[in-house]
This record gives C-alpha cells, structure tokens and sequence, in this order.
C-alpha cells in the first residue's frame, strides 16, 4: 500500500453501509438533514465543513468540501478565511491550555 | 490565447470530442439509458419557441471555456442570404423568441438587420453580447441600437470579482465589462421600469457545477453594487458542458472523469424534461439546423427525417422532432438543469 489515504476512496464511502446498513441509512438521512437549507444557508454550512475539515485534517472532507463551497458559489478568499477560523480556534485551544500550565505551575510553587 | 483550430488542436475537430465523450475506456452511464429509466426517451420537442441563430464564430475574446472554439482567428460568419432564410421562416412562423448568439454576434455585418427584422416582425429579441464589445471603436453605437429595438442582452460573468472573470475570459475583460454594464445601465438597462433587460449569466471557473441560481445572484446583486455601482435584472447560471475547450481543459488538468461522475450522479430527470432544446431550434452561420447550439459545435445536425437546412424548413417535421442526444447532455441536465436562459427547474 503507497498511502493510506487514496483519493479514489472518497467515492466508496457508501461501502461503509455494508455491514451496518441500518446505522448508515440513520447517518445519511441525519447527515443530508444537517446540511439542508435552514438556519444557516447551505454555502455558510459548507463553509463551516470545509473548516472542520481542516481541523480535523481529514483529507477526503477537505476534498468534499472545497469542491462543494466552489459549487455553492464561495470563493477562494472566503475559503481563506474559514480555514483560517478553523486555525485559530485549534492555535486558541493549544494557547488556552496554557492556563493548565500556569495553574499547575502556582500550585507547585512556592 | 488561440482557437483550438489555430493551434492545430486534435479537440478542434468534433469528431474526436465525439470519440473522448464515447471512449469505452472512460464510459459513463450512457445519456440515453439515463433518459429511458426518467421515461423521457426518445427526447423529443415540445415546439419551438426559440430560434437560436449562431451567427458565427468570430468573437473579440478568446474565453478558456468556450464551447465555440470562437476567437479573432476565427472567419466563419452567417451570410446575408442565410440570414434572409432565418427570416423568411420567422415570417412564415409564430415563433416567439429569436436569441443571437456568436461568437460575438454583434461583430457580424448581418446582427443589426436580424435584429430589426425580427423586430418589425413583432419579435422578442435576445443578444448573447461578451460585453467588451461594446467597447469597441467599431461598436460605440451598439448600446443605443440595442436600447431602440429594446434587446434584452444577455451577458456573460462568471465572477463578481475579476481575477476569477480574467482567469476564464482574459486579462482585463473584468474591467471592461464592468464599464459595459455601466454603458448600459446609463441607457436604462438593468433598471426596473425601463422595459431594457439586462441577464447576466454566471458559469464556473473551473471543473464544479454551478451553484444554487438565487443564492449566487444576490451575491451578484450586492457586490456588483457595493464595488461598481452596477445593476441587472436577473442571473443565470449555466454549466460548463464538457466540449470543445472546457473538455480540453478537463482532459490537460486530469478533471475529465470526475467532471463526468458529477454531472452523471447530479443528472436530474425534472431538468431533462424541461431541457432548453426542447422548445429551441438552432441554426448554424451556414444554415444547418441543430437541436442546439451545443449538438452545433459537435456537428450533429437535427437527424430522424427533420430537414436539416434553414432553407429546407418545415415546421410540421421540426416542431415535434426527435432529438438528437449524446453524453455531452448530461451538462444541461445536471442539478438544477442548465440551459441559455439558466436553470431550468
């Protein structure tokens, strides 16, 4: 195997359906459900699946989800920003730790 | 940048743009099979609505997509004569719609007669126009024509922002177009009230399918206005369709079969039955009739007994044809459907 992650593999999602096909139909009605016009437009979703998608470095959704911003008219600066959201909130969770440190570090100290 | 028939390209020819949309190697579900399981095969016509004359393929720019393979190398153009044929069969018909493509339609000596012809024959009139040729010396009365005869135009962007219209139409053509739309709007176009259209039509930079109609053209609506002080009336959107150059561009990026996997998965039975060629009839700058302009840039004339040529027309054979359909349709199927006047569901 050259590499885990093969981009072909994108497309055979739908094979995960086959040993659990009640699970999988639950998670594809909740999942087509979530992305569905609302609350939020279905571009300010994608948008927001394309930053999760970075968070979460999962290369098949950032596959997904940049073609489907580009589908629903988003452009390369606003796809900027939102990976960018999603850097700063995981560059935030790292700093934001660092009150652990501190707290750890003022118990230990004299 | 030069046609695909300058370069000496093998795409050039539509006989191997045939050969790559039916190669064994790369199928896809057959077009034909997709229409028999939506019941819609044979796909037949509705009666025509729309004459859609391509008066050539002249053109000022040389866009990476088109479909045309148009450009300033090319000299194919619609001859007086055909045009007179145009004519006299919008004379003997009640055709409502006669929509001017090119090219640049505005570049052939015939536009100006088939637009007031058509007109005196009490016609609605479109204008397929790039909008950079209205900046040319050679056209700087084009807008009052088109504003007398009340055109609606149709105008191409495919971005509101200009290094995605640049990187599809050509360096610069953002800004002309943007002073264009202005030149058009000073003459009423685009304003409500004014009876004068303006339809911009958006397509994709790119290998994706279009998006959502409503939710671009308020994004349309809002930038154009914000940045540039420009107004329309409507947006279209229209898919790539994979021919001619937009299929060269697939196949040199290696997009080419995943272009075709999303236009078969989006294939759309409400779109294939409200298909534009369906109720449209196209006629070549040579007079071949076509079931549109697409089927016209891959040589494949109208077909099962329909008279061919502008000059041989018969309603009755024309009217209820079957048409002609290949994998290329699945461009105009896909989605929300996608035809000249954008979506079509």
């Amino acid at each position: 195997m050259s590499s885990y992650y093969h981009e072909d593999d994108l497309a055979r999602f739908g094979e995960m359906g086959k040993n659990a096909p009640e699970l999988w139909e639950k998670f594809q009605d909740w999942y087509g459900a979530v992305f569905e016009e609302g609350a939020l437009s279905q571009r300010e979703k994608s948008l927001i699946a394309l930053a999760v998608a970075h968070a979460v470095q999962c290369p098949y959704c950032i596959d997904a989800y940049t073609q489907d911003c580009l589908q629903k008219g988003s452009n390369l600066d606003q796809m900027t920003e939102a990976v960018h959201v999603a850097s700063a909130i995981r560059g935030g969770a790292s700093l934001v730790h660092g009150l652990q440190m501190r707290n750890v570090t003022q118990k230990l100290s004299m | 940048m030069q046609s695909l028939l300058r370069q000496q390209h093998p795409l050039a020819v539509p006989g191997e743009q045939l050969r790559v949309l039916n190669d064994p190697a790369l199928a896809h579900r057959s077009f034909d099979d997709a229409l028999e399981r939506s019941g819609l095969h044979p796909l037949t016509s509705t009666g025509i609505e729309v004459l859609q004359i391509n008066v050539g393929k002249l053109c000022n720019q040389t866009c990476k997509h088109c479909h045309v393979d148009a450009g300033p190398d090319r000299n194919e153009v619609m001859t007086r004569e055909t045009a007179a044929l145009c004519m006299a069969v919008l004379e003997q018909t009640e055709i409502p719609t006669v929509d001017i493509t090119g090219g640049a339609p505005e570049l052939n000596p015939q536009f100006r007669w088939l637009v007031s012809e058509s007109k005196r024959l009490g016609r609605h009139v479109m204008d397929r126009c790039n909008l950079s040729v209205l900046l040319l010396p050679s056209q700087k009365d084009l807008g009052t024509f088109l504003a007398h005869y009340q055109v609606e135009v149709v105008a191409s962007l495919p971005y509101f922002m200009a290094a995605y219209t640049d990187a599809q139409r050509g360096e610069g053509v953002f800004d002309k177009s943007i002073e264009a739309i202005r030149l058009l709007n000073g003459l009423g176009y685009g304003r409500e009230g004014s009876g004068l259209e303006l339809n911009l039509v958006y397509n994709p930079v790119g290998a994706f399918l279009p998006p959502p109609q409503a939710s671009i053209e308020a994004d349309f609506r809002r930038e154009l206005l914000v940045r540039h002080g420009v107004v329309f009336n409507s947006l279209y959107t229209i898919t790539n369709m994979p021919i001619s150059r937009f299929l060269e561009f697939l196949l040199r990026t290696d997009n080419y079969d995943r272009y075709m996997q999303k236009l078969v998965q989006a294939y759309n039975p409400a779109a294939a039955s409200g298909v534009m060629c369906r109720n449209t009839l196209s006629v070549g700058w040579d007079g071949v009739l076509y079931d549109c302009d697409f089927n016209q840039m891959l040589d494949l004339p109208v077909s099962f007994g329909a008279p061919v040529h502008i000059r041989d027309f018969v309603h009755d054979r024309l009217d209820q044809r079957r048409i002609v359909t290949g994998q290329h349709c699945y461009g105009c199927t896909a989605g929300a459907g996608s035809g000249c006047g954008g979506t079509t569901v």
